[in-house]
């Protein structure tokens, strides 16, 4: 019986031949995350009384959530970050000029198939856009694997989804990803681990598998996998820094999947998740005419470079609607350069669009708050009450091409009339 | 048995719904406080008047399917901690939540028929070493946390049981 991509990073870092669902290991981490969480994992280093890391090559930190600091509490915070990735030569250091920590890190090159990621976030999951095994956990954790190296892991069931078909106009990653969601609930893969398949994945870019192995976190999933292919390879050349450590790991043939859940991705039609749930997903037919009081254009999940390219071929010409603040966060410094070299940010700024610095933005509740009553429309990945603001405002998800449409109409629209 | 962790808890139970999410625990304003006092102030505001300090009556957190889900923010079991909550029942957790709760030191029970069973304002007893809970004259019986991971919980968290095996790790 073989095993699945998960099955496999486990058994690796924890030094086993095979391991099976189930089971409980004692895994080592390559790469442990913290972004701005980092003082906290810090703070419990001094509790605990630990002055050494097991090795401080695996660590990682990078300070996007509010950012730069707004506060003199955040400010200090992000000394006591600053102050310990000094202290400890952390070399995987980025500051608050550098953007969303997981967007940083891959296009950094920290991050390669089959690594293990842990990290102080649940959208980790995103790694497995490059094949590694990312997920979240908390902040003492981080803190116990700076110290030991290791942490507990318990091997998960895998679910297989196959893709096949190819994206009508207008659609996208995303709205796959909603569609997901909704159909299988917020826990519908927890606890699971996700892989990818299907005649669709090879078209599929890198920032398109980006998108869907951060949502994939929204129906509870501990990891997903988009199996390394030809992309994969074009994306890490050049940016990992010895490209001879680029090794696949790829599921067996006869790897045991718990389901296998088949989408044709010409079957599909831009969606939206509406309040307060992600997994409440509607078709854009039912919410067409929602009016919109803000439209943001960022986070983890959509604010990468074709993003935001999407968003400018349907502003191009057009002027943002009077009654919307569109805010517009690039998901990294690198990301916002080469926007402005290609001329993008100044489609957007030139239709009506406010342009941030790079971050985790309005998702985080930095900027971007809404009164009372407001209703945002959002290109990131949760819509919990209160996160942008006020308890008494709502948040409505979507593609980046929605958003487009929306903030031009002032009220959520259908992107196809727009291809 | 370490000092984390009491062999039976009792009390009246708050019941909450499905999906319960870390942001609704916790908003992500107060994530710049770990104080279990501070962050208890806060826990569940975005649910409206009269939240937290209601919960505060109670001693157990029932809730349905994929409680803690969203965000890893730790301070979620922290805060729910600093409310003076003893336990938390679900039908179900969040991988990021019953990880955090445990090493927070925020005992935790996974089972539907409790759930299912109670009533806001009902009284339960959970019997942790025997994996049992009794409620209205019935027995539920719910599974055991694994042995190698209920040693963190039993030491009141992992910053505790870190100091504890400080021999064995890297460098404390």
């Amino acid at each position: 019986m073989g095993m699945t991509i998960a099955e496999k990073i486990l058994a690796t870092k924890s030094g086993a031949t095979r391991v099976s669902p189930g089971e409980i290991v004692d895994a080592y981490p390559d790469v442990v995350m913290s972004h701005t969480a980092t003082w906290r994992s810090v703070s419990v280093m001094k509790r605990i009384g630990a002055t050494k890391l097991y090795d401080p090559e695996r660590l990682a930190i990078v300070l996007d959530h509010i950012s730069p600091a707004k506060t003199e509490k955040y400010a200090k915070d992000q000394q006591t970050s600053r102050n310990f990735a000094r202290e400890y030569g952390i070399r995987k250091f980025y500051d608050v000029d550098a953007g969303i920590a997981h967007l940083v890190l891959m296009e950094n090159g920290h991050i390669k198939p089959g690594d293990l990621v842990v990290g102080t976030d649940s959208h980790c999951t995103i790694y497995g856009a490059l094949g590694a095994l990312g997920t979240g956990i908390g902040y003492t954790e981080v803190t116990s694997v700076w110290v030991t190296g290791k942490l507990w892991m318990k091997v998960p069931t895998t679910l297989k989804f196959i893709l096949d078909g190819k994206f009508a106009p207008g659609v996208s990653a995303k709205d796959l990803m909603l569609a997901l969601i909704g159909k299988l609930g917020a826990d519908g893969a927890g606890y699971k681990s996700v892989e990818f398949y299907g005649d669709a994945l090879p078209d599929m870019s890198v920032s398109e598998r980006m998108t869907m192995a951060n949502l994939a976190m929204e129906m509870g999933s501990k990891c997903v996998f988009v199996p390394p292919d030809a992309k994969t390879a074009d994306y890490l050349r050049g940016r990992l820094q010895d490209f001879s450590k680029y090794q696949p790991v790829y599921a067996d043939a006869d790897a045991v999947y718990e389901q296998e859940i088949k989408v044709n991705l010409a079957d599909l039609e831009p969606m939206v998740a509406c309040p307060h749930q992600v997994e409440n997903t509607k078709p854009i037919g039912e919410v067409v005419g929602t009016k919109i009081d803000q439209a943001f254009l960022g986070s983890c999940a959509n604010g990468k470079y074709e993003d935001l390219a999407v968003a400018a071929r349907i502003l191009a010409g057009r002027r943002v609607n009077p009654g919307v603040r569109l805010l517009v966060t690039p998901g990294s410094k690198q990301i916002m350069l080469e926007a402005m070299k290609s001329g993008i940010l100044q489609t957007l700024i030139e239709s009506g669009a406010l342009v941030t610095n790079p971050g985790c933005s309005a998702c985080a509740g930095d900027g971007g708050t809404m009164a009372d009553g407001e209703v945002s429309l959002s290109t990131a990945n949760r819509n919990f009450v209160g996160r942008m603001g006020s308890n008494k405002s709502s948040i409505y998800l979507s593609s980046p091409a929605t958003l487009a449409a929306s903030a031009i109409k002032g009220a959520i629209a259908d992107p196809r009339e727009f291809f | 048995m370490g000092n984390g962790m009491q062999s039976t808890i009792q009390g009246r139970v708050f019941k909450f719904g499905d999906n319960v999410n870390s942001d609704i625990i916790i908003a992500g304003r107060y994530l710049i406080y770990i104080e279990p006092e501070e962050l208890a102030k806060h826990a569940f505001e975005m649910l409206g008047e009269g939240f937290p300090a209601k919960l505060r009556e109670y001693d157990i957190l029932v809730a349905g399917r994929n409680f803690g889900c969203g965000s890893a923010r730790e301070q979620a079991s922290t805060a729910i901690k600093g409310l003076g909550i003893k336990a938390v029942v679900a039908a179900s957790f969040a991988r990021t939540f019953y990880r955090n709760a445990i090493n927070d030191g925020l005992t935790i029970v996974e089972c539907p028929e409790v759930y299912a069973a109670v009533k806001e304002g009902d009284s339960i007893s959970i019997a942790l070493a025997d994996g049992k809970i009794a409620h209205a004259g019935q027995e539920y019986s719910f599974p055991q946390i694994p042995p190698s991971v209920r040693k963190i919980l039993e030491l009141g968290g992992l910053a505790n049981y870190l100091k504890a095996n400080a021999t064995t790790t890297g460098g404390a």
